[in-house]
């Protein structure tokens, strides 16, 4: 068996889980570190749920086996309930609290959890809940919200936070490094108090 | 040498530079098409790079390449391999002089394809080597290594990626990049290049020949490979191979498969030096009809009893399991975890803003009881909002409506068909139908783009795969010029104008052709354009729900009353279907 550190990071395509895996991705290099991964692309990214596998230290295939993820990311709420069963028993989530109910639910009728009921359900694992949208537009822009997510797990990370800011710093857009700075600070200040 | 986290596909182009690659062509295709993409993008390019109409066409150019001694690749996914299929076995027959690698991406599991077949297969048919990376590096050396081999056999090589080889990440050691200076020049010989039957004949003895010798270079270069460990053992073939190894027993010897021929010999021998097998590998059972053939006496298991599926992706759960039933491990080291039930699925969709849902919802306003034959791309999503009745490959909705309009249906047949499809393999069926006096409605789904693999131009975009300007092509002089008497241009975000359209279509006889043009929402947000946004005003809106119908992700319902959300692109075909005026541009902020 393999002693690699398992990440799932989940979302709804469009809402850049890409770009936070490869920051991790980058970070293992920056570390010297082996690193596998899985994404998704093609029709499915057209707004269907997404997710994106990283092994760190990871020696084989890139796919985690259910029950076997050290660590889940979502950029939804739904999302992560979705995904939740691929956790081991204390596996933490770090979830944004914000909920986009899928088109199906209102053209086709379909119950929806609500957000409270997802919640209590996500809470038999460790969890930090954060509002990432503000907290971006807070540290400038909306769209640094996935670098706040991977600010607020960097303390649940087998990586140094300095390998974690230099590998924003390589791969966020020039003009926006400031901004995705801040970004992960506020994330990781964040993650102490939940 | 560097180490770089990269995605498979940016590695295996990456390969291709490090080997002096001259030449590129191919059609985009899920889970192929970043290949092409990022060799296209590098600044400091010494190759040629095309985007071609299709996989025919791609290959037909990147073989000419190689008859003229340069290194070509052409890629495409695996049905595609089957557009250039008619090229593809001949090829073997005629050879190359420089380099050629065909890479067909197989997507087991068919995340974003109509079939799961097995390119192996077709290197088996057509008698050429063929390569099945286990791993992201593998499939960077062997992408490397790949046109050398190609060079030492006169042949060309199929390099078979996966998906979860493709799509998937790693850190990976890359060697230099060489630059491409080698100039083609085409060397008359029809013995070689006029396949009549007189040179075929020979052709085909030759081919033949070639086969020993290759099973046995692909041994000596370690792509097939094992370990003996006990009395049992399993082989494993491409990404198969990496789950396999995340479980082996230390007491269990183990094959790993990474080429094909296969020497039968080698495999023999260490088939029956064992007690029993286990056959591991993604859809056909390619490797293990093999090990049946050469194995004497040795009990072997796979797909062929039941141990291993034949259809979908393995994962290391999957491998697990066969593992277990196998009784090669003692028990499923994997809990048995399910997903939450009844959680409302969250299925691809067709973007807020996208061109195609109005054209859609317009087809179905005017032909209310029809047949809709559609194509393959983005608006095959079109499923979602009933206007798909078919879709089986790239070009087939012209011709599946022609099909359908000849049986004797009665009911209106209404196709749909995106600008890259029609070009790629759709206009054949439209002169076909033309000529054959069909009746039906083609309407022609126009984003000027290639959008559901990524983006990529085609030559109705007016640019080619390298940002150079090139004149577009016209749908509508080459709809005049297959004879078509009715061609109307529409805009799709335009829902009167559609139907109005539509309806003078409906009471034409023949082949109608309607070209819906609007750019693509993903491409027009990319360029800077801005519509601003539309909203619901909750007083007026009276909950009828007409809106949400359209099925736009952009539109909410919750508490009796419509919403719109962020996602919102203010394309304003919301604003022409609400019957009481509830809504409305927003100011420009």
């Amino acid at each position: 068996m393999t002693g690699s550190f398992d990440i799932l990071i989940v979302g709804i395509g469009g809402q850049g889980t890409i770009l936070a895996s490869n920051i991790l991705g980058e970070a293992c290099l920056i570390e010297g570190r082996s690193v596998k991964g899985a994404e998704t692309h093609g029709m499915a990214q057209r707004g269907g749920s997404v997710e994106s596998h990283i092994r760190i230290d990871g020696k084989y295939g890139p796919l985690i086996p259910p029950g076997r993820a050290d660590l889940l990311i979502s950029f939804d709420l739904l999302e992560a309930l979705r995904f939740a069963h691929y956790l081991k028993e204390d596996g933490r989530i770090v979830v944004n609290r914000h909920l986009v109910l899928p088109t199906s639910v209102f053209t086709q009728n379909l119950a929806a959890p609500t957000e409270d009921e997802i919640i209590d359900a996500l809470k038999k694992h460790p969890l930090c809940l954060l509002d990432a949208d503000a907290m971006a537009r807070d540290a400038g822009s909306p769209l640094s919200q996935n670098v706040v997510m991977l600010g607020a797990a960097a303390g649940t990370l087998p990586l140094k936070p300095e390998s974690l800011l230099e590998a924003v710093q390589r791969l966020v857009p020039k003009k926006t490094v400031a901004i995705n700075v801040k970004a992960f600070e506020m994330g990781r200040d964040f993650s102490r108090i939940c | 040498m560097e180490r770089r986290y990269l995605l498979g596909n940016e590695a295996i182009a990456h390969a291709c530079i490090e080997s002096g690659m001259d030449f590129v062509s191919g059609y985009p295709g899920t889970p192929s098409s970043e290949v092409i993409d990022t060799l296209r993008m590098q600044q400091d390019r010494s190759y040629y790079a095309e985007w071609s109409v299709n996989e025919k066409v791609a290959l037909e150019n990147a073989l000419a390449a190689a008859w003229c001694g340069i290194r070509a690749l052409c890629t495409m996914k695996h049905v595609g391999l089957n557009v250039a299929a008619d090229p593809l076995m001949t090829s073997a027959y005629t050879g190359v002089t420089g380099g050629l690698v065909v890479m067909s991406a197989d997507d087991p599991y068919a995340h974003s394809s109509q079939n799961e077949q097995d390119s192996r297969c077709y290197a088996h048919f057509a008698r050429l080597p063929c390569l099945d990376p286990a791993t992201i590096q593998e499939a960077h050396d062997m992408m490397r290594d790949a046109f050398g081999l190609s060079e030492e056999f006169s042949l060309p090589v199929i390099f078979r990626p996966t998906t979860r080889i493709c799509h998937s990440k790693g850190d990976v050691e890359l060697s230099d990049v060489v630059k491409s200076i080698r100039k083609g020049e085409f060397h008359k010989d029809p013995r070689q290049y006029v396949v009549i039957p007189a040179h075929t004949r020979i052709l085909h003895k030759k081919l033949n020949e070639k086969q020993p010798g290759i099973k046995k270079r692909l041994v000596e270069l370690g792509y097939n490979r094992f370990e003996v460990k006990g009395k049992t053992a399993i082989i494993a073939s491409g990404i198969g191979a990496s789950y396999v190894q995340e479980l082996l027993p230390e007491s269990v010897s183990f094959m790993k498969i990474g080429a094909y021929p296969v020497d039968e010999g080698w495999l023999s021998e260490f088939v029956n030096r064992h007690e029993k097998i286990l056959v591991i590998e993604e859809l056909a059972p390619v490797v293990e009809e093999l090990v049946r053939q050469v194995s004497c006496c040795v009990p072997v298991f796979g797909k062929i009893n039941g141990y291993a599926p034949y259809e979908g992706e393995l994962s290391p759960q999957a491998v697990a399991v066969i593992m277990h039933k196998a009784g090669f491990i003692p028990e499923n080291p994997f809990p048995d975890k399910v997903p939450v039930q009844n959680l409302p699925p969250r299925p691809p969709i067709l973007c807020a803003g996208c061109l195609h849902r109005g054209t859609f919802y317009a087809i179905k306003e005017v032909f209310k009881d029809a047949i809709y034959p559609s194509d393959i791309g983005c608006y095959t999503l079109g499923l979602q909002l009933g206007v798909v009745d078919t879709t089986i490959c790239m070009g087939a909705s012209i011709t599946v409506a022609s099909g359908i309009a000849h049986s004797g249906e009665k009911r209106d047949i209404v196709c749909t068909i995106g600008d890259s499809t029609f070009l790629h393999t759709g206009i054949q069926g439209l002169m076909n139908a033309v000529y054959n006096s069909a009746e039906i409605t083609v309407v022609i789904l126009d984003n000027s783009i290639t959008a559901m693999t990524g983006h990529q131009p085609n030559p109705n975009t007016g640019v080619t795969a390298c940002g150079v300007e090139t004149p577009p092509i016209s749908l509508e002089a080459l709809c005049r010029a297959c004879g078509v008497g009715f061609i109307k241009m529409v805009d799709p975000y335009d829902i009167n104008g559609m139907v109005n359209t539509f309806q003078e279509a409906k009471k034409q006889r023949g082949v109608k052709v309607i070209i819906a043009r609007q750019m693509c929402v993903i491409t027009a947000r990319r360029l800077g354009v801005k519509r601003g946004r539309f909203s619901v005003d909750r007083d007026t809106c009276t909950g009828c729900g007409t809106c949400v119908g359209f099925g736009c992700p952009a539109i909410e319902f919750r508490d009796e009353i419509a919403g719109i959300n962020d996602l919102c692109s203010g394309c304003g075909v919301c604003e022409q279907l609400c019957p009481v005026g509830a809504i409305s541009r927003e100011e420009m902020r």
